[in-house]
């Protein structure tokens, strides 16, 4: 599998989670990031519990300090296999949700699509990132993912809260504690008129 | 008259269903090679590679493209000779999802609900059934999984006839620059023009299922998919919105008839697997 950037592009950073604050701090817009450890899954209806916990000052069913949440709803596992294809899903539905995750310890998260100002505030406040997967390409994601065990919200099926084992899970900064934003600097590039 | 047993009809759909889910249509395939050529931004062209790789593997490993498998778009196109045996025949289409998507590993992605209880259905149906009546006496079935994430960039607009083709390319091209890097960019952009407000979001998806590279057979609207997809590609939102030339692969119009007042225009998106595969009975 190639997934290495090509001659002349950016260097690619090898993380590991739990993320420390010092890690957080080296990452920028646009690097190429390979992520290995833990992610925990979770998209609308698990956001909606967890932030429901939270404002009614009740513990939330994992511990979330210096972990990443990946907005991804997997496929069902093959036989066989850890997971199913299992690409991003599109951010900004979680956007409400995302500062008081942050301010409770998150580090980062992985999506695909942009993220509002209040999110993107809350990343330089509490000092958190945002990564971009590559939309739709849940075939190839899936293959770095070693591990899968449900740890919360099986009712909720596909949007059921997992815990992922990954190998070099590869994605790209879009947001940094900076304030730094992939997305609107990659299009003033190559926009014409 | 043909008679056509609703079994047969549940064993295609089922079919469809899982073939479509990981299997890119050739055309789709052909159109991102070719922008990996000619792509300007480096990141642009490893996404590119990517999605390449991706689809590659979906289809030598029969896993789905993407994790969302979508709500089943089912569109039949039924000779008017045919009568259908065996059973109801939409309850055979929802067998044949139902089957599908439990057997074939597919993500389940219906609520039953979309506003109080939101509960999921547990094997993506209902389907969503869309029949035309055509002379003969074939079954002609086509299986569209579709995602949420370019879905939810759709929009309409009734727009008024003095806004001419300028009007209608501006609420497109403003469209897809308002979806940006949400709908999985390179996107395939279904384009309905005309009809009634609910006909055109109809064209619009209908679009969706013509081969990337096709044309519309009117040649002024084959030149307005052109037109669309220069300036769509100059937006510069790019292969997953990071930057680059390749934010559509194809501009695909379907036009209709309609009201001497009106001039409605809708648009549908596709992500870059935009899947869908046909079959006739």
């Amino acid at each position: 599998m190639n997934i290495k950037p090509e001659e002349g592009s950016q260097v690619t950073i090898d993380i590991c989670t739990p993320m420390s604050d010092d890690v957080v701090a080296r990452l920028k817009a646009g690097d190429n990031v390979r992520i290995s450890g833990i992610l925990f899954t979770a998209r609308d209806a698990a956001h909606k519990r967890l932030v429901g916990l939270l404002n009614e000052g009740k513990e939330l069913p994992v511990d979330i300090r210096g972990q990443i949440i990946y907005y991804v709803g997997p496929a069902p596992a093959p036989p066989g296999r850890p997971i199913g294809s299992a690409g991003p899903t599109t951010s900004y539905r979680m956007d409400s949700y995302a500062p008081i995750l942050m301010e409770h310890g998150l580090k980062g998260m992985i999506g695909k699509g942009s993220r509002s100002q209040d999110v993107r505030d809350a990343m330089v406040k509490f000092k958190a990132v945002y990564f971009a997967a590559i939309g739709g390409a849940g075939a190839l994601l899936a293959k770095c993912v070693k591990a899968s065990e449900l740890v919360a919200y099986e009712d909720l099926g596909p949007e059921a809260i997992r815990k992922l084992t990954v190998e070099d899970f590869p994605a790209v900064v879009v947001n940094d504690v900076y304030g730094n934003d992939l997305y609107e600097d990659g299009v003033r590039k190559y926009r014409i008129g | 008259m043909r008679e056509i047993r609703v079994s047969d009809v549940t064993a295609a759909v089922k079919r469809l269903c899982i073939s479509a889910n990981c299997n890119v249509p050739g055309e789709t395939i052909a159109a991102l090679k070719r922008a990996v050529e000619e792509e300007e931004s480096p990141v642009g062209r490893e996404v590119l590679k990517q999605i390449l790789e991706n689809h590659r593997i979906a289809r030598e490993e029969g896993v789905p493209a993407c994790q969302d498998t979508g709500v089943a778009l089912v569109f039949l196109e039924v000779g008017q000779d045919v009568h259908f045996v065996g059973g109801d025949l939409y309850e055979a289409i929802n067998d044949g999802v139902r089957q599908g998507y439990i057997e074939g590993y597919l993500r389940k992605s219906l609520v039953n609900d979309p506003l109080f209880k939101r509960v999921n259905t547990g094997d993506n149906t209902p389907a969503m059934i869309y029949t035309d009546i055509v002379p003969g006496t074939g079954l002609r079935i086509t299986v569209a999984p579709k995602g949420g994430g370019a879905e939810n960039m759709s929009g309409i607009a009734m727009l008024p006839p003095a806004a001419g083709v300028e009007g209608v390319k501006k609420f497109v091209v403003e469209r897809v620059q308002k979806a940006g890097s949400n709908p999985c960019p390179p996107v395939v952009v279904g384009v309905g023009i005309g009809g009634t407000f609910d006909r055109v979001a109809l064209l619009a998806k209908k679009a969706l299922l013509r081969p990337v590279g096709s044309h519309n057979a009117d040649p002024l609207y084959a030149e307005l998919e052109r037109e669309l997809l220069t300036e769509v590609n100059r937006l510069g939102i790019g292969p997953q919105g990071f930057g680059g030339r390749t934010t559509a692969l194809a501009v695909n119009v379907e036009y209709a008839p309609c009201h001497i007042a009106s001039m409605p225009v809708a648009v549908n998106l596709n992500c870059h697997v935009g899947p869908h595969e046909s079959i006739v009975l």
